[in-house]
């Protein structure tokens, strides 16, 4: 590329200038990477989910028991395979600053209905016969620097009093959207130190055909219908998607942000391209009359324009996928699975592309219509 | 046929409501190899002639022919190509881009064509060397004086080996020495590479350099012979 040096000639013209500019485009890129990755992250939740699964809650809100004897009446229906159940168990550890998720599940159909929570036979074993085990995702063990076989101490916020637990088992998600940042244990545990025998937070269904989910879920919900404790069923990826709605304002919110921002680096980079262009009228003409056509040099500005906007775009998008990748960053359980995807990389390019248009266009076509002997005179 | 041909040439220039008419039928040939001095006063059309030479402007109605070709037929794209390979130009000032060092200067004219890196670094430190600027190549502007600033100009002028080399006021920001080097330098060009050189000057000491000056009054022309030569 012969003008190269011509170019970077120019944007080292005015060396903080350029870089600021730089800068800002890759802070703005980064931003929207960031902003975007929280949205499709949220819609990746809400779209996990086995279609083979069903989750039934009560009725009345998911914070309400069901009692743990449809559990038998469940597995009898037909379509239904296999039936588990878990419980949200509030929990605080230590200073309680580092949340993480805590559920009680029965061990066996849990760990069996969800073959995404990979754990060692051996562990999985472990977990089975030790009424007080537990098992916790890969980062959390990172995070406080535990052990196998370590005690861990937990106060209850819902069931209160303190919660000690043995660690048997260290498991990894096979699905980047299932959390690694959860401690599991056993319902049975959870249901002797209560005193409270029979109740589940929610129970968890594999149905055979994931075409017959609807009538299988009316089934479920006609059989407790008159029930004290009736049900809502529906599949789990229904479910996942209900967590995310509450996260809807989030995304519009984010995209609009993530947009304003763009927005305003547009602006800061047009300014810096026009200021260039215009202190530089006079060297235009004397390209011009060297033979320097007006599209050579509509080209010269648009490559200086896309020169900064691809670099910012670079630095912006790949620091962003790098960062996140490296401090393997979820929001502390949050936002599992957080990856700056393809499309988002895509898209960003494309703003970059726009970016360098919407900057470099007007220098680029004041450069290619200048009147050399105008400007010449201007500046003699 | 001579290298250039200027026939019947109009040209005015509309200010708001004023209209100036700085040539009414400028007729004018400019031989092959010759070495001419353009002198007049302040508005009296020099830097126009040049700049319609140079395809830079059109006439309003007339034509000028270089080397056959009819300037102000060409579009737009036509007459850069053109330019880059016949013309080669140097103002008064402000010729050098500022971030660019003497070589990448010289070297401006060559990236239009289709030169390799290494023909055009031959070319350019030849040209570099017919000024007496060898050392001097990776300067910048900022580190040269005013005359070798011009000298600068000058290669780049003839770098491209164009067949016409026109100079508006070259030597206008120079002290009497500098001036001297820069026409003794286009004395050279004009007789030992046989170059056609059109130098516009108020120096009457320039004109002297000259073959051939003309007198140019309120557009219209007045020859005479130079002096010296
Ligand atoms: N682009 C233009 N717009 C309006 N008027 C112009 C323009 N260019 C030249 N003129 C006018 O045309 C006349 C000739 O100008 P020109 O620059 O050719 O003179 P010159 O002989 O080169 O003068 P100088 O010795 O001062 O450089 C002047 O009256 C000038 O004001
Ligand atoms: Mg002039």
């Amino acid at each position: 590329m012969r003008y190269l040096p011509l170019v970077l000639a120019n944007l080292g013209r005015h060396k903080r200038r350029t870089f600021l500019t730089t800068a800002s485009v890759a802070l703005a890129l980064f931003l929207f990477a960031s902003l975007r990755t929280v949205v499709t992250t949220i819609a990746a939740g809400a779209q996990f989910g086995s279609a083979r699964r069903l989750v039934a809650t009560n009725a009345t809100g998911i914070v309400f028991p069901l009692p743990l004897a449809y559990a038998g009446r469940l597995r009898a229906l037909p379509g239904v395979q296999a039936v588990s159940w878990a419980n949200w168990f509030g929990g605080r550890y230590g200073d309680g600053k580092r949340f993480f998720a805590t559920f009680a599940v029965d061990p066996a159909s849990y760990l069996d209905m969800y073959p995404e929570i990979v754990l060692p036979a051996d562990q999985r074993d472990a977990f089975l016969r030790e009424r007080s085990a537990a098992i916790v995702g890969r980062r959390l063990l990172d995070v406080f620097g535990w052990h196998l076989g370590q005690d861990v101490t937990l106060q209850g916020t819902i069931f209160s009093g303190d919660w000690t637990f043995t660690i048997r088992g260290v498991y990894t998600p096979s699905d980047p959207v299932i959390n690694d940042d959860m401690l599991i244990f056993r319902h049975d545990y959870l249901d002797e130190r209560m005193n409270r025998a029979g109740f589940a937070g929610w129970y968890i269904l594999r149905i055979d055909d994931p075409n017959n989910a609807a009538g299988i879920a009316k089934l479920v919900d006609d059989q407790f219908r008159n029930s004290s404790a009736p049900t809502k069923t529906g599949t789990e990826q229904a479910f996942n998607a209900s967590f995310a709605t509450m996260w809807g304002n989030v995304s519009l919110l984010m995209n609009t942000i993530g947009m304003a921002v763009v927005f305003a680096i547009l602006l800061v980079t047009a300014n810096a391209m026009m200021m260039s262009a215009r202190e530089r009228t006079g060297e235009v003409a004397v390209l011009k009359t060297i033979g320097f056509s007006d599209w050579r040099l509509f080209g010269l500005v648009m490559l200086e324009a896309g020169l900064i906007t691809l670099t910012g775009a670079v630095l912006g998008l790949g620091g962003a996928k790098l960062l996140y990748r490296a401090t393997n960053f979820n929001a502390a359980g949050f936002l599992p699975g957080f990856d700056v995807d393809g499309t988002t990389l895509a898209v960003g390019g494309a703003i970059a592309l726009l970016l360098m248009l919407a900057s470099g266009l007007v220098p680029a076509v004041r450069a290619a219509r200048l009147p050399v002997v105008q400007a010449l005179r201007h500046v003699e | 046929m001579a290298l250039v041909q200027i026939r019947d040439v109009y040209k005015s220039f509309q200010r708001d409501s004023q209209r100036i008419d700085v040539f009414t039928g400028l007729s004018l040939d400019v031989a092959e190899g010759s070495f001419t001095a353009l002198m007049g006063p302040s508005g009296s059309g020099k830097s126009t002639l040049l700049n319609l030479i140079a395809g830079l402007d059109r006439p309003t109605s007339g034509t000028v022919r270089v080397a056959g070709a009819d300037v102000h037929a060409m579009s737009a794209a036509q007459l850069a190509a053109w330019r880059a390979r016949h013309i080669g130009f140097v103002f008064q000032q402000l010729n050098l881009l500022p971030v660019l060092t003497a070589y990448q200067n010289v070297e401006l004219p060559l990236l239009l064509t289709r030169l390799s890196k290494k023909e055009r670094e031959e070319r350019v430190r030849v040209a570099l060397g017919v000024v007496g600027l060898d050392d001097r190549i990776h300067h910048y502007p900022r580190q040269l004086s005013g005359g070798q600033e011009q000298r600068v100009a000058i290669a780049r002028a003839i770098v491209a080996d164009p067949t016409l080399i026109l100079l508006d006021e070259p030597t206008g920001q120079l002290d009497a020495r500098s001036s001297q080097e820069v026409l003794t330098l286009l004395q050279r060009l004009n007789s030992e590479f046989g170059k056609t050189v059109v130098i516009v000057t108020h120096d009457a000491h320039a004109a002297d350099k000259a073959k051939a000056v003309l007198h140019l009054e309120k557009g219209v022309l007045i020859e005479r012979a130079a002096v010296g030569a």
